[in-house]
């Protein structure tokens, strides 16, 4: 294996038996063998095959950090677009308001963005999602950007470290959410900068050593680190 | 107009052998507004694929609480064939979406994905004999593209009878002034047969020749799928070094 590069592994692909492996995430066990399940990297953590894709749809996870997009406002909850396969409830008795029944066009309405968290994932995937926490709340100004939930695990670091360089050197205000919507408010060439970070991390996602690459392109292009 | 032979001294009207596939190339990842996406030569086939989702299935009765759908549309550009194609789907269009869904739901994970759908877009641009199987083939690459969890890769190849010998992967004089042409798709890692159709005439001895060819084909097939996945993230690499 290239000691710089990850190993890229694809669906079906053979990683090893079932014996002395055990079959993590994204992978599936058959007749005593271990596959990969979508197109990911392989990440082997003592005996345990984990493949964490490359690319696809957030899969929501209760507790995830979220940037939601109101679709539709009901009698007693709102329609919520999360980019998983399905949209997301949320109901007034997880809203920070009190809400008269039918009354919920007047705090939420299409088209306005919440930083909210996933509540409850049930098993036929029903989404639940909830504003009741901590710095949860309906976002007024700044701007969204998409970029795919497979690596918004890079785009945040080790411990935060990319984002907390990207923030430094372009003075910006930025929530990550874990769905792959990113909110970022700040002065235009703050922006920018943010911008040109995020392009080069969605383009070298896989490779070692980002984070520093990253940072000297941040310190070239910056104006003045706070 | 029918050619006198299609076969002269052991050698197609190509010059392939009996054993031998036409060229093919495979990129995945050609289309942005996608989530996957795969654009395939076959020989002088011309075709892309796009795949969708997983997303929410509507109309809502065709949702299955318990798994998500397989939505493939093959359709063909009316400039695909010599003489204009009447645009939209019709008989032949209808029926191969439903053979390529079926044979891609059975490799997708779909229990992972309640009440969802896998929409797939299947275009043929140029068509040239074996569209069935090179929009298979491309809508295979597009749904590993899009990241959709899968317990294997489907490929196709054809098989056919021509001037009475068994050849692999026919072309266009031969589908259509040949004996008997067998479409088949396979999971190549366990070996299961998706799709089997066959259009003509062939003894059990010419099938089963027929048979093993067209599987032999889909190998060679997967082989260049699988390359053509890995090739998208090896041209990162480059950058980098």
């Amino acid at each position: 294996m290239d000691q710089k590069m990850r190993r890229v592994v694809i669906p079906s692909q053979y990683l090893g038996d079932a014996g002395p492996f055990k079959a993590g995430r994204g992978t599936f066990a058959e007749a005593g063998k271990i596959y990969s399940e979508h197109l990911g990297i392989l990440n082997q953590q003592g005996n345990v095959m984990e493949v964490v894709p490359l690319k696809g749809r957030y899969i929501p996870i209760p507790g995830d950090f979220i940037i939601g997009i109101v679709l539709e406002a009901m009698q007693s909850s709102w329609l919520v677009d999360i980019n998983a396969p399905y949209p997301a409830v949320l109901h007034v008795n997880e809203a920070p308001w009190e809400v008269e029944f039918g009354d919920t066009s007047r705090y939420l309405n299409a088209g306005d963005s919440i930083l909210a968290r996933v509540l409850s994932v049930d098993e036929s995937k029903k989404l639940q999602v909830t504003l009741k926490d901590r710095n949860l709340y309906k976002i007024k100004g700044g701007n969204i950007l998409e970029v795919d939930a497979s690596i918004v695990p890079r785009i945040i670091g080790k411990k935060g470290s990319m984002i907390a360089n990207i923030k430094k050197y372009s003075r910006c205000r930025i929530f990550v959410g874990q769905n792959g919507r990113i909110w970022i408010d700040g002065p235009v060439d703050g922006i920018d900068l943010v911008l040109l970070a995020i392009n080069k991390i969605e383009s070298e996602a896989i490779t070692y050593g980002l984070t520093d690459r990253v940072e000297e392109l941040l310190k070239e292009h910056a104006k003045d680190v706070r | 107009m029918k050619p006198d032979k299609l076969i002269v001294d052991g050698r197609r009207l190509d010059g392939r052998g009996p054993s031998d596939l036409r060229k093919i190339k495979i990129e995945a990842g050609v289309l942005h507004r996608a989530d996957g996406s795969c654009y395939l030569e076959w020989g002088g086939n011309k075709v892309f694929a796009a795949v969708y989702g997983p997303r929410e299935a509507v109309p809502r009765h065709t949702q299955n609480p318990l798994r998500a759908i397989v939505n493939a549309r093959y359709n063909m550009a009316a400039f695909s064939v010599e003489d204009r194609k009447r645009p939209g789907p019709d008989r032949r269009s209808v029926e191969i979406s439903k053979v390529i869904s079926e044979a891609l739901e059975r490799c997708i994970l779909t229990e992972q994905f309640p009440r969802a759908s896998v929409d797939v877009s299947i275009e043929v641009l140029d068509a040239e004999a074996g569209t069935r199987c090179a929009g298979l083939t491309a809508a295979a690459v597009a749904l590993v593209d899009a990241g959709i969890p899968m317990r294997d890769i489907p490929v196709a190849c054809a098989a056919g009878k021509i001037d009475g010998h068994v050849v692999v992967d026919l072309g266009k004089e031969e589908d259509n002034f040949g004996d008997a042409d067998l479409p088949i798709a396979i999971a190549p890692r366990t070996g299961e047969v998706l799709l089997l159709q066959m259009d003509g005439h062939l003894t059990v001895e010419e099938f089963n020749k027929a048979f093993d060819m067209a599987v032999e084909g889909c190998n060679k097939v997967s082989e260049i799928q699988k390359k053509a996945i890995m090739q998208r993230y090896h041209a990162v690499n480059e950058v980098i070094e």
